[in-house]
């Protein structure tokens, strides 16, 4: 693969530049005229976001390594860049109707998650353990403000405040862990690593095990933080809870998918391609934590009467379904992460619209708002209906499909204990969700008057309702889709 | 076509009610029973045109849907799923309307969801791909939550969850087992899976493989059959659903699981099969002791019970124990026993159902003791009544008793023991019966019930055709096990 240098780079690296441009637009043209809430500055992110769109496009998977090694741009990163960005520009729609944000700071709210998307892009793409740290810190910082961007909500600064002390904490240690690999093996490139691990330990170099375990745990500790895996995930529900629920959407499902990318491309292409420690099973212990996130997001899912709890719990559940794609380190294994981060984006973001909806509307965010919804608002009722059913995981919903490929693949490699929990996870997770079904359908409201919203929620709705349905009676083509992204990722 | 036309016609049905204006009630039960009308014509039709004289699928069609992983659209039927078939598609009109006057809130939603069930039913029965076979296992589900939960009684919620709960427990060891087969298969198309499990040397016809898988299948079966001791939602959601809705758990839901057994559990896992089945070692006398157990315990319970619909739920899971039974036995009787009994159960326990609907309509409750002497009030309806307990007690000269003696005849061959202890069971069946029908029909006529109405003509039109068939089929049984005869023989042959 071509190594690029910095002057050669920058044509393939436009995306992220147009990022820049158009948060730094977003600053400027806030600081001209605000006397609209917000409404020009929120068109002009999304216009950036879709010029960024056009650009990793019309760039795509240039298969060249740039920046002298620190970024890589292969299709996997371009299929990751496109989530990021779809999910950027839903929550941008989610916060323009958003009552709940204060209209005159929305400017800098909507230029940090132009921020937080650029954090996100190198976190997809980045080959270099420096830049890792880096990009992971940039969307950190960002994300600390946007969740405590509610100034006049405790319940928000007490998110952000537990937000930064566990972030600070996860990144010192994956920062220690980084220093000790450099220090063990003279190099941050990804592959290099694996390459210099792999020779000192075929020159019979087993007294540095200890210290490469280690350091792994330590890196391992930053993904894990960024994607809520046990026992990382402890910051998630108080923060999922307090922050603007437009960031909680957009934390649950781009932070997530971009800390998946990253832990594949540090899994695959650096410490597990080459067997770094063979005493180790890295497959048993990437299980167990896998198995341990879906359990404990689950059980604690159950007793929550906040919807917005509720979910978090319930997207640290899908955390752990999936990293099961991740514990075998196969190609199939990716494929199904791949696939199910695609359903996911539709489902979880359609069940954290309609909470936004009820939020605003009936100004409700635990379960009892839900009561009597069908009769109020039957649109919202029946595909908040869909969306839950869709990510426990029935069919025909496409969430019944992300999950099969998973446990496909978790079969194929004959890991069947893993496979029962994680299908017992499911029948647990029926009952919390459930519970909003039953609110919504079973239970009566005490106030029978119809919920109206307008034309542009109902759309948007749609929009997340038609491809969790289709997606789970006809998948080929995201399934070829997300195929083709696999790229060169496995070697 | 002719199979996929029947399957979705309901589904066509349903879009139609959803768009039929919100105050046309009526309009829309009218709509609701033309479009289960339609499948029972087909069935007739295909009752008619069914090649008896084969055993291998008929009315074939296979198109793939998922290329990627060779799932296929395959559907077809044998002589046991057109059988089903037939008893769902009877059931559709009848329990559209059992529910005429019983459902008054959300009457379109509720025809709606049932519409949904019935694709999922007669789809389930037909597919012959085991990815579609799981997807329309799971479609019956949703449904059926909202059915009970909207529209049950006092308890409805519990007992809506209750069920979802346990049917998705087993339906995902189900789906590790279908991941697993599939692994192993390299496809999903039933037919040819079988073929390959009995291939010597084949990974799927592995022993410890088919074992395990089995007992995945099996769990997946049993909860839906039910099998004590996976049995304990049944009571509950009976009892809360409302009467058309307790007719299709009955009548078609509980086959489902017999159904799945004799499709895969028994053709394409035989090695797991005679594990548990063949009468020695420590698990060969496994399935036959469930069904001995399902038997005697469900008589036990039912012969305890206060409530009315109580009673028919647990001599429900009494009877599917006759078809545990003769499924164990392996040999042609026991087979053709059970699938008579699987129809018969069917035709009978949708009676039973409709017929304490019939007098809770009236009375609001369901107290066996609470009555009393309506024979003289009610004379038409004791007279069904009569006839659905004669034939479900096993009277000779109605279904019932054909199907359990079949089983009974099979299961003797092969678990002695067992056999003559399951006859407990069929004594205390005739015990709580006659002693229901005394409590309720005889005796001095309930003051409180001077005034109860007779059964309307609507109900009647209910019941007589199923009242027909258990006659029928008392005296002629040949009319529904010419179908599946050879299907069985097929079955049976690899076994020697």
């Amino acid at each position: 693969m071509d190594t690029l240098n910095n002057v050669q780079s920058i044509r393939y690296f436009i995306p992220e530049l147009i990022l820049v441009a158009f948060a730094a637009g977003v600053i400027i043209y806030d600081l001209i005229g605000r006397q609209e809430g917000g409404r020009r500055a929120a068109h002009l992110s999304l216009a950036g976001l879709a010029a960024a769109l056009i650009a990793v496009l019309l760039v795509g998977a240039a298969d060249r390594s740039l920046f002298l090694g620190m970024v890589q741009l292969d299709s996997f990163a371009v299929f990751f860049k496109v989530i990021i960005l779809i999910t950027t520009a839903v929550t941008i729609l989610f916060s323009m109707g958003s009552e709940e944000l204060d209209p005159r700071t929305k400017g800098e709210y909507y230029a940090l998650l132009l921020a937080v998307t650029l954090g996100m892009f190198l976190m997809a793409s980045s080959t270099h353990l420096l830049m890792i740290y880096l990009s992971i810190e940039t969307v950190s910082l960002a994300s600390y403000i946007l969740a405590g961007f509610l100034t006049h909500s405790p319940r928000s600064s007490e998110a952000a405040f537990k937000y930064i002390i566990y972030g600070a904490v996860a990144s010192g240690t994956m920062l220690f862990g980084i220093s000790l690999i450099f220090g063990l093996t003279g190099t941050g490139d990804v592959v290099q690593v694996s390459n210099v691990l792999a020779e000192l330990f075929s020159s019979g170099g087993g007294d540095y095990q200890l210290a490469v375990l280690v350091s792994i745990i330590f890196v391992l500790a930053g993904v894990g933080y960024k994607i809520a895996s046990v026992p990382f995930h402890m910051w998630s529900p108080d923060v999922y809870e307090g922050a603007p629920i437009p960031i909680t959407a957009f934390l649950s499902v781009a932070s997530k998918s971009a800390g998946f990318a990253l832990f594949i491309r540090l899994f695959y292409s650096g410490f597990g391609s080459a067997n770094v420690i063979e005493s180790v099973d890295w497959s048993l212990l990437l299980a167990v934590v896998a198995a341990l996130t879906m359990t404990v997001g689950n059980l604690a899912a159950l007793p929550q009467q906040n919807v917005k709890r509720l979910l978090a719990y319930s997207s640290i559940a899908h955390g752990g379904y999936v990293l099961m794609g991740g514990v075998l380190l196969t190609a199939e294994g990716v494929h199904a992460i791949l696939f199910y981060l695609i359903i996911y984006l539709f489902m979880n973001l359609g069940a954290f619209f309609v909470v936004i909806l009820i939020a605003e509307r009936i100004g409700s965010e635990t379960i009892d708002g839900y009561r009597g919804l069908v009769t109020r608002a039957p649109l919202v009722a029946i595909s908040m209906g869909i969306f839950l059913f869709s990510l426990t995981g029935i069919p025909p919903l496409s969430g019944f499909i992300g999950k099969w490929l998973l446990f496909k693949a978790v079969l194929t490699e004959e890991f069947y204990w893993l496979a029962i929990v994680g299908l017992l996870n499911s029948v647990v997770s029926l009952y919390y969700y459930v519970r909003i079904v039953k609110a919504m359908f079973l239970d009566s409201s005490d106030e029978p008057n119809p919920v109206s919203f307008s034309i542009g929620s109902r759309a948007l709705l749609v929009v997340f309702v038609v491809p969790t349905i289709i997606l789970g009676l006809y998948w080929t083509p995201v399934y070829q889709l997300s195929k083709a992204s696999l790229g060169k990722i496995l070697g | 076509m002719f199979l996929s036309l029947m399957i979705f016609i309901p589904l066509l049905g349903m879009v139609v009610v959803l768009l039929l204006p919100r105050d046309q009630e009526e309009l829309a039960r009218r709509v609701t029973l033309g479009f289960t009308l339609i499948p029972l014509l087909l069935a007739v039709v295909l009752f008619m045109q069914y090649d008896r004289s084969a055993s291998d699928l008929q009315f074939d069609f296979d198109t793939v849907w998922i290329k990627a992983f060779d799932i296929h659209y395959h559907i077809g039927i044998n002589g046991i799923s057109v059988t089903l078939l037939l008893l769902t598609a009877l059931l559709g009109p009848i329990c559209v309307l059992a529910s005429w006057r019983n459902i008054e809130k959300g009457v379109k939603a509720y025809l709606a969801l049932f519409l949904l069930l019935e694709t999922g039913m007669i789809g389930f029965f037909c597919a012959q791909d085991l990815f579609l076979f799981y997807v329309f296992f799971e479609v019956t589900l949703l449904p059926m939550y909202f059915l009970i939960g909207i529209w049950g009684g006092p308890r409805r919620e519990y007992a809506a969850i209750k069920f979802f709960l346990y049917t998705l427990f087993g339906g995902v060891l189900m789906l590790i087992a279908i991941i697993a087969v599939y692994i192993k298969g390299g496809t999903f198309d039933i037919p040819t899976l079988i073929d390959l499990a009995s291939r010597e040397g084949h990974p799927l016809a592995d022993r410890t493989f088919q074992i395990w898988a089995f007992l995945g299948f099996f769990i997946g079966f049993a909860v839906k059959v039910p099998i004590f001791p996976f049995h304990t939602w049944l009571p509950d959601a009976h009892v809360e659903a409302p009467t058309a809705i307790s007719v299709i758990l009955a009548g078609i839901l509980l086959k489902m699981g017999t159904y799945g057994l004799v499709l895969i559990n028994f053709a394409m896992l035989p090695k797991g099969m005679e594990l548990f089945c063949n009468g020695e070692g420590r698990w060969g006398n496994a399935f036959a002791v469930l069904g001995f157990v399902n038997i005697v315990y469900g008589s036990l319970c039912a012969l305890a019970q206060k409530d009315f619909k109580k009673l028919v739920a647990y001599s429900s899971i009494a009877h599917m124990g006759f078809v545990i039974l003769g499924l164990a036995a392996r040999n042609e009787s026991g087979m053709n026993g059970a699938i008579l009994q699987m129809f018969n159960h069917g035709v009978i326990s949708a009676m039973l159902f409709l017929l304490v609907g019939v007098v809770y309509d009236r009375a609001h409750h369901r107290e066996i003791g609470g009555f009393g002497g309506l024979g003289s009030r009610m004379p038409i309806y004791t007279g069904i009544t009569t006839v659905a307990f004669m034939a479900s007690l096993g009277l000779p000269g109605l279904s019932g008793f054909v199907g359990e003696a079949l089983s009974l005849l099979g299961a003797y061959d092969k678990f002695p023991k067992l056999t003559i202890l399951s006859t407990i069971g069929i004594v205390i069946g005739a015990a709580y019966f006659l002693w229901t029908l005394q409590r309720v029909f005889l005796g001095q006529l309930n003051p409180k019930y001077a005034d109860m109405p007779e059964i309307n003509r609507r109900e009647i039109v209910t019941l007589v055709p199923l009242g027909i068939l258990t006659i029928v089929l008392g005296i002629w049984p040949s009319f529904a096990m010419d179908m599946f005869n050879e299907a069985v023989k097929g079955l049976i042959a690899p076994l020697g």
